[in-house]
């Protein structure tokens, strides 16, 4: 069937063309044929990747669901999709997580639905590109594609400090993005004239090469995953970006950031990766453990949670660089349980803000007398956070600190502290909103979930707790895809 | 015309450029006659010149290269292609700037004559393989820009723009036609493929050939609009009526295109060492200049001619590289530039109408409230300048950094970058006035629904033709190899 051969390309386009034609029903008189629309759309596109799990064949390393079209001849540059284990469970959780910002949107925005949706829907296209792109040119055009909607999504719908945050989110990543352009035509001359990322995995290069390649595409990627010290933008844009801005950002976009250091910096650069492990690794252990400490002394919620965010993902970049099975499937896992609970984390947030009209932390206290359901699942995912066993947050950190410990006994010592730390400022956070005596008539008014709060955070609760009890399944997906990958930063170049 | 080809010179290949004088003057004829009813016929006239002259293009498009003239006359694929690319865009220069210059009175004749004669100059150039044809296609188009500039006679800025664009751009032909004085000296001959030869025979230590082609070279830079020849750029572009700055801003740089291949790859490629250099430093001052100045404009006819100065950095780098590639990257560049500027400055004319000039920055404030549609056309086109996937102007940046990665100059192409960056803000300060901030005035977009969408077309089609790229690119690298 047409479909089955095109699957890629039916994930990435249906949401594009449904995202132009959910702007085509026009201004706020259509709201509500935007929303509908924005919905069918977004369950489309889910239900069009599910199969890419059901039939996705775990015992090899290939990429799978392939297909290739020759784009620009002129450079070379072909239209070549594909997935592997790697790939398969982020584009799902793409997927999944739009659907859920598109309910989640539902009743909060009131002003330009029609674009606010066709922007997500538009975005999802793009990240689904991203993960499936097997052409340079291809994925740099979708990586920086995506900035657009997320620059529209954060200045229009977004905070009173919106503008200065967009802004510096697009041209931060513009900079590093084109610094990648840079190696990337590179390698193509290097290589005789191929755009194709495979070719470059058994491209042979010198170590000086390297070294410049894997820094041309570290400020690419360690600007959106985002490493200490280029993390400025963060705290930034999720604070000022609207719920489902600062769900897809933390969600999804960082998660394209550790992706980018998979795909190019280890099996391009195998030997500078080795070289610069101990700097990557000393750059993650600061983010693990500074910005923990920073997260600990945070006011508003957002805030706290963007900190956070970073901390969690230099666990990620951790587990790259300790080259072993453990560590990087731990670090795949982490990104995904991230994604999770992250994602639930801004939209409790966004709950309350929806409320209250406030983020700090000061202006709650005691919220679970007056909205006990929302309380208990903001605790499930704060415990997630910490990484209590039995949640997703578990599994990627445990896998992780074993894997540290095959590195170094520093390295686990260190990263382990996070689970005191994660604790620390997670919980405090929580008992501080949601424990103790009802601080004020704000909190006295508050009425618990709606509905459709609870539908959505109570989807993100199940998988949560189904990841962290079942986690077979994904490192069942991941476990070829990342021998593979290891085999190929293991193999020196020189 | 086979018939005849024994007894008269093969003048049949000029057949484009003989239609569009002949049509010229017969438009300045029927203006005359024009009465109330009829009053439209001129303007539509001059769109029917262009599309005659396409189709007589497009009629020997493809075929070996021909000469006429004795050699005077060249008619190859690049100069087809140049051609075919003016007409399209002189086509919709004429549409856009139907409304806005007859609100100003300025759709007379002699408006559209000149426009149909700054055409055939540019036609002249493009397919010039004579020193003098060169400077013949030059100076009709420039002349007839100088008093396009000059047409509003009530507008004082306009009356200082096109003073100090005659005044400057009678100094830079002059330098150019000093520079060809040097070259003919040198190698005893005006005609672009002798030059060429006897450029090889006297090799490129000539003091003399290379003297003359420093003055070729800068005069050149200043019909670009390279810095630091480009101080005339801010000052027309600002000054002249905005359907003249379209006129001015999109078409002429193809046709500079066709004069710098034409003199300098044409003729002088074996001097490249030496130009390539000297476009090195005018491209990168292009680029800082060009880029760091439109930050601070806060008018956007403004902002664009800095963005212009730009851009030409970015195109003048495709041919520093000397290679084919990089010529062909740098045809597909000033293609996708000429039609962005189109949209750009197509925008600016939408937003004006009779007795309001959308000029500043503010006036794109809260755009997307005011009119959506025109909102997604201009972030497009921002976009597109700015050279963000996925748009054509980010496929435009590409390939001329491809081109220059090739011939091994990555520090060039981190310099682009670089600037690519700084430029890309002034590009988000108008989406963001026209998303991100509630509108100031209450104007309403009135303007002819025929320029509405025919603009919509050429914003989207920056986006939309994106799957057929490499066509186009490969009609680029084509047309340029033809020059082998």
């Amino acid at each position: 069937m047409f479909i089955d051969a095109h699957i890629l390309s039916f994930a990435i386009w249906t949401p594009v063309i449904g995202g132009l034609l959910v702007l085509a029903t026009g201004g706020d008189r259509y709201a509500r044929q935007a929303r509908w629309l924005s919905l069918a759309v977004s369950l489309a596109t889910f239900v069009i990747t599910v199969p890419l799990y059901l039939r996705f064949d775990a015992g090899t390393a290939a990429m799978q669901f392939g297909e290739s079209r020759p784009w620009v001849e002129a450079l070379d540059i072909h239209y070549s999709l594909g997935i592997d284990g790697i790939s398969l469970p982020l584009i799902l959780l793409t997927s999944f997580l739009t659907v859920l910002v598109v309910i989640a949107g539902w009743k909060v925005i009131e002003d330009r639905v029609a674009q606010y949706m066709a922007a997500f829907l538009i975005m999802e296209g793009f990240m689904i590109g991203v993960f499936s792109a097997l052409d340079a040119i291809l994925f740099y055009v979708f990586w920086e594609g995506m900035l657009i909607p997320m620059f529209l999504i954060i200045g229009i719908w977004g905070g009173a400090n919106r503008i200065y945050a967009s802004i510096k989110f697009f041209l931060y990543t513009l900079l590093g993005s084109l610094l990648m352009l840079v190696a990337l035509i590179y390698l193509y001359n290097q290589s005789g004239g191929s755009f194709a990322l495979a070719d470059y995995h058994s491209l042979p290069l010198a170590m000086t090469p390297q070294i410049l390649l894997f820094l041309a595409f570290f400020a690419a990627f360690a600007v959106k995953v985002p490493m200490f010290p280029v993390h400025t933008w963060l705290p930034d844009a999720h604070v000022e970006a609207p719920t489902g801005g600062s769900v897809i950002l933390a969600a999804v976009m960082l998660k394209m950031g550790a992706y980018g250091f998979l795909r190019f910096n280890l099996p391009i650069t195998p030997d500078a990766s080795h070289a610069l492990a101990g700097f990557m690794i000393t750059l993650s252990l600061i983010a693990v453990i500074y910005i923990a400490l920073v997260a600990l002394v945070q006011e508003d919620m957002k805030k706290l949670i963007a900190y956070s965010s970073i901390s969690h993902m230099g666990f990620v970049t951790l587990g790259f660089f300790i080259f072993n099975t453990q560590g990087m499937e731990g670090a795949i896992a982490q990104m995904i349980s991230h994604g999770f609970v992250s994602g639930a984390l801004f939209l409790c947030v966004g709950v309350l803000y929806d409320r209250l009209h406030s983020r700090r932390i000061a202006d709650y206290g005691g919220v679970a007398h007056r909205m006990p359901v929302f309380a208990s699942l903001l605790m499930l995912f704060a415990m997630a956070n910490v990484g209590l066993p039995a949640t997703s947050g578990f599994v990627g950190e445990f896998l992780v600190i074993l894997g540290a410990f095959q590195a170094s006994f520093w390295y686990a010592l260190l990263a382990g502290t996070t689970l005191v730390l994660g604790a620390a400022y997670t919980l405090w956070m929580v008992k501080r909103v949601i424990f103790g005596k009802v601080a004020n008539d704000g909190v006295a008014s508050l009425s618990d979930a709606t509905p459709r709060e609870a539908l959505v955070l109570g989807l993100l609760a199940v998988l949560v707790l189904g990841m962290g009890v079942w986690p077979a399944p994904l490192l069942e997906t991941l476990h070829a895809s990342v021998e593979n990958l290891l085999a190929l930063a293991s193999a020196s170049k020189l | 015309m086979n018939g005849l080809a024994g007894q008269l010179p093969n003048i049949g290949v000029a057949l484009p450029e003989m239609f569009v004088f002949t049509m010229a003057c017969v438009i300045l004829l029927v203006d005359l006659y024009a009465v109330r009813r009829a009053r439209f016929v001129p303007f539509v006239l001059t769109l029917l010149t262009l599309v005659g002259a396409a189709v007589l293009t497009l009629g020997e498009f493809g075929a070996e290269p021909v000469t006429a003239f004795n050699g005077m006359f060249v008619d190859d694929m690049l100069s087809d292609t140049v051609k075919l690319v003016i007409y399209a865009l002189a086509f919709l220069v004429f549409l856009y700037s139907r409304d806005y210059a007859l609100d100003r009175g300025l759709l007379r004749g002699e408006y559209l004559v000149l426009g149909l004669f700054g055409v055939l100059g540019m036609m002249v150039m493009a397919s010039a393989g004579h020193f003098l044809t060169v400077y013949l296609g030059l100076e009709l188009l420039a002349l007839s820009q100088y008093t396009l500039v000059a047409f509003d006679r009530d507008s004082p800025q306009a009356s200082e723009a096109a003073m100090k664009y005659f005044v400057l751009g009678a100094l830079a032909s002059g330098m150019l036609l000093y520079g060809m004085s040097m070259l003919y000296g040198a190698t005893g001959s005006l005609d672009i493929a002798t030059v060429r030869q006897a450029v090889v025979s006297i090799g490129s230590d000539n003091l003399i050939l290379v003297f003359g082609l420093v003055f070729v070279v800068v005069g050149v830079a200043f019909k670009v609009g390279a810095a630091p020849f480009h101080m005339w750029i801010p000052d027309v572009y600002h000054g002249a009526p905005t359907s003249v700055t379209l006129y001015v801003g999109t078409a002429p740089k193809l046709a500079a295109f066709a004069l710098i291949i034409r003199l300098l790859v044409g003729g002088l490629e074996d001097l490249s060492a030496y130009w390539s250099d000297m476009l090195i430093i005018l491209a990168v001052l292009s680029m800082a200049i060009g880029n760091l100045s439109a930050i601070v404009q806060s008018n956007i006819k403004r902002m664009l001619a800095y963005s212009t100065i730009a851009h030409m950095g970015y195109f003048l780098l495709g041919i520093l590289t000397a290679t084919p590639n990089g010529y062909g990257a740098s045809l597909f560049y000033v293609i996708v530039y000429g039609f962005m500027s189109l949209a750009g400055f197509g925008m600016v004319i939408l937003l004006s109408h009779r007795g309001f000039e959308a000029e500043r920055l503010e006036d794109f404030k809260g755009l997307n409230r005011r009119s959506r549609w025109q909102a997604l056309v201009m972030l497009v086109i921002m976009f597109s300048m700015a050279g963000v996937p996925p748009t054509l102007g980010f496929f435009a940046k590409l390939s001329v950094i491809q081109a220059l990665i090739e011939v091994g100059l990555v520090w060039l192409a981190v310099v682009a970058v670089l600037f690519a960056v700084v430029g890309a803000f002034y590009y988000l300060r108008v989406v963001k006035l026209m998303y991100f901030d509630e509108p100031g005035t209450k104007h309403e977009v009135t303007a002819g629904v025929d320029m509405r969408v025919a603009l919509a077309a050429n914003g989207l089609a920056l986006v939309l033709l994106l799957p057929w790229v490499g066509a186009i690119l490969d009609l680029c690298t084509e047309a340029v190899r033809a020059l082998g």
